[in-house]
């Protein structure tokens, strides 16, 4: 699928993957993330191969799925995530506050917006101490104040030497002027 | 621990909330055993008779109907996914997923088994029989249709292929516990079979979790 | 610790052994199969109790033999799959499942053409056949696995679990199913156990598991080719092939 695809990212670097419809934006994520294995070539964490690092350890994924459960409440997904990628016990109630979800921390997330379902599953990374996160379309169905937050999220991330990589259709590089883009051509 | 806890939390609140999840696998149970002596006509020696290999099949398929939907949600809404990414112990998510699914399957069958002992017209050392087999043999039956849901997670038709791929599976099962059952109506000793089944689903315990984990990961990957 | 099989494990490399083996094997398999068959159907003496209808054992038993060394053959390179991720076993696994599947069809067939002079009746809950059926049972599975996904890949790695499940239950399934048997039906089943056999018919009869065998060995050679090829379609080394073969019949027709 892919050819001579070759990147490196440093601590507080932010990779922005950009590239037509169908050009492999969520495999090449995905293989990043070590969810998928390339056919030929290798994904480094540290010099060494993910599989025998502690990458996972260190990476928090949010794919094009948002991993949100409708039956559950907002407050019940922080606290299987607080369990399940052992991330800092905080206070749910402040931080879905942060995203704009108070008074709705407990109603299935069936019945909230997309745009709400998604800050809901994006409060992980106000939780989460890793260093790599790698998020296919953070924004999509996210109004332009989530935008706002989202981004400083991410200022704030990199700023204390975390990184990210991301696929989007947002330009980002007016707000993170470091960025790197790696655009996918789309061939056959 | 952490993990097993919480996916166990998880489960019982999706329970809790989804309740046709664990009463319709019940009602179906129930309904199956008695289209039996409608269809073959209610004459209680034959129905005592093939009591037990009627038992044994309604359980057997009303665990499988509720065995699909047991990684489904959590493979269309991405979880597995930032499971497997994020490396956590999925072991603990597979057992509390399998201990949850005998919990809302199985324990109701056992449950209501005096029930089905009056219906078929079984006596007190039949019904002891009929539940001892199904507290040894439904874990099993838990086990394997767990393997069957996380190797067709992601294929198109999963449901009726599921039962394809399991239900050779149970052959085994279903002949050892049916023939307890059956031993038991005649006032034999059947702690033979029962010991077969408790090795059987030591067996399983052992290697079951390990191949549903193997096939929730290449579902994903 | 097999280090030394990497290179045979390269799809270019087996598909060129594959293609080197197949006419070999294919040419053993059908001089094997035709002196068995001749042999043991038209040479042999009668038996004394069956008369000539007990000849079936020729494609019974061979079939039959078969069918569980294809699924032995499909569990270990379900193994290689899984444990040392060699794509290769993968294919093999869908390249063996319906020849196995055939065997085992042909076994049962036969069976119960045999079941019918001897028994009176086409099928028996006997512990072999029965044990056969389930076989065949899980056969359909992996086939039927293995092609119910999306992603190939998937599908070739969910079968190659799904070989190895079977194969850990077959056993228990089989043990389970003669002690079943026993239990329920002794007595009109021992006509079944064989009355220790004549050299005059073991020799045939040898040959033709041999022939079946080796059959099952070429089959599996060529099916194992077209998936290399389907899997590989995209690589230089198959387009290669492909071009030098096309240009080869154009200069023959030119």
């Amino acid at each position: 699928m892919f050819e001579a695809v070759n990147l490196q990212l440093a601590a507080g670097q932010l990779l922005q993957i950009g590239g037509k419809n169908g050009a492999g934006k969520s495999s090449l994520l995905r293989i990043l993330a070590g969810l998928a294995r390339p056919d030929e070539g290798a994904v480094l964490w540290q010099h060494q191969p993910i599989d025998d690092s502690d990458f996972p350890q260190n990476l928090c994924f949010i794919g094009h799925l948002s991993g949100v459960q409708p039956q559950l409440t907002a407050l019940e997904h922080l606290e299987f995530w607080q369990a399940a990628f052992g991330l800092q016990p905080a206070d749910g109630y402040r931080v879905l506050a942060t995203l704009g979800l108070a008074g709705l921390e407990d109603i299935p997330c069936q019945l909230l917006s997309a745009g709400q379902q998604r800050r809901v599953s994006l409060a992980r990374l106000w939780l989460t101490q890793r260093l790599l996160w790698i998020l296919d379309e953070p924004f999509t169905a996210l109004d332009q104040s989530a935008i706002v937050l989202l981004q400083q999220k991410f200022t704030e991330h990199l700023s204390r030497g975390g990184a990210i990589i991301l696929t989007t259709h947002q330009p980002l590089t007016q707000h993170f002027p470091e960025a790197q883009l790696l655009e996918l051509a789309y061939r056959w | 621990m952490v993990m097993f806890k919480a996916a166990f939390v998880r489960e019982w609140r999706l329970l809790a909330r989804q309740k046709a999840d664990w009463l319709n696998p019940l009602m179906f149970f129930l309904i199956v055993l008695t289209l039996f002596p409608l269809g073959i006509g209610a004459k209680p020696n034959l129905l005592a008779e093939i009591a037990p290999g009627i038992i044994w099949i309604a359980a057997l398929l009303s665990v499988l109907l509720g065995a699909e939907r047991l990684f489904k949600d959590d493979f269309r809404q991405g979880v597995l996914e930032q499971l497997v990414a994020a490396d956590e112990p999925m072991l603990f998510y597979v057992l509390a997923k399998i201990i949850s699914s005998w919990c809302s399957t199985a324990l109701p069958l056992l449950l209501i088994s005096p029930l089905i002992a009056l219906l078929l017209g079984l006596d007190a050392t039949a019904w002891l029989a009929v539940l001892l087999t199904l507290l040894l043999g439904t874990p099993l039956l838990n086990l394997l249709a767990a393997l069957g849901a996380a190797l067709t997670l992601s294929a198109d038709k999963g449901g009726i292929l599921l039962a394809l791929l399991i239900l050779p599976l149970y052959i085994p099962l279903l002949i050892f516990a049916s023939a307890a059952v059956d031993n038991a109506s005649l006032g034999l000793d059947y702690s033979g079979q029962l010991a077969v089944l408790s090795a059987m689903l030591c067996l399983a315990l052992a290697l079951v979790p390990l191949a549903v984990l193997k096939a929730l990961k290449l579902n994903v990957g | 610790m097999f280090k030394w099989l990497d290179p045979y494990a390269k799809p270019e490399t087996l598909y060129r052994l594959c293609g080197l083996w197949f006419p070999w094997l294919m040419t053993a398999a059908f001089i094997s199969l035709l002196i068995g068959m001749v042999w043991g159907l038209a040479f042999t003496p009668a038996d004394y109790q069956q008369g000539d209808s007990y000849r079936i054992i020729h494609i019974h038993v061979p079939a039959a033999i078969w069918s569980m060394g294809a699924y032995s053959s499909m569990a270990i390179a379900a193994l290689i799959a899984l444990v040392w991720q060699v794509k290769a076993a993968q294919w093999a696994i869908g390249a063996i499942a319906p020849i196995g599947a055939v065997f085992t069809v042909i076994a049962l067939f036969t069976g119960a053409a045999w079941g019918k002079p001897m028994w009176g009746t086409w099928w028996v809950w006997d512990a072999r056949l029965t044990s056969e059926l389930i076989l065949l049972f899980l056969y359909l599975g992996v086939i039927a696995l293995s092609g119910a996904f999306a992603d190939r890949q998937t599908g070739a790695k969910a079968s190659a679990l799904l070989a190895l499940v079977g194969v850990v239950n077959l056993p228990i399934i089989h043990f389970s199913v003669e002690w079943w048997n026993t239990l329920h039906q002794g007595a009109t089943i021992t006509k079944f156990a064989k009355p220790s056999i004549d050299a005059s018919m073991l020799w045939p009869l040898l040959i033709s598991i041999l022939a079946f065998g080796l059959w099952l060995a070429a089959l599996t050679c060529l099916r194992l080719k077209t998936a290399i090829l389907q899997n590989e379609q995209h690589r230089p080394w198959v387009r290669q092939l492909v071009s030098s073969s096309l240009k080869s019949s154009v200069i023959k027709e030119g």
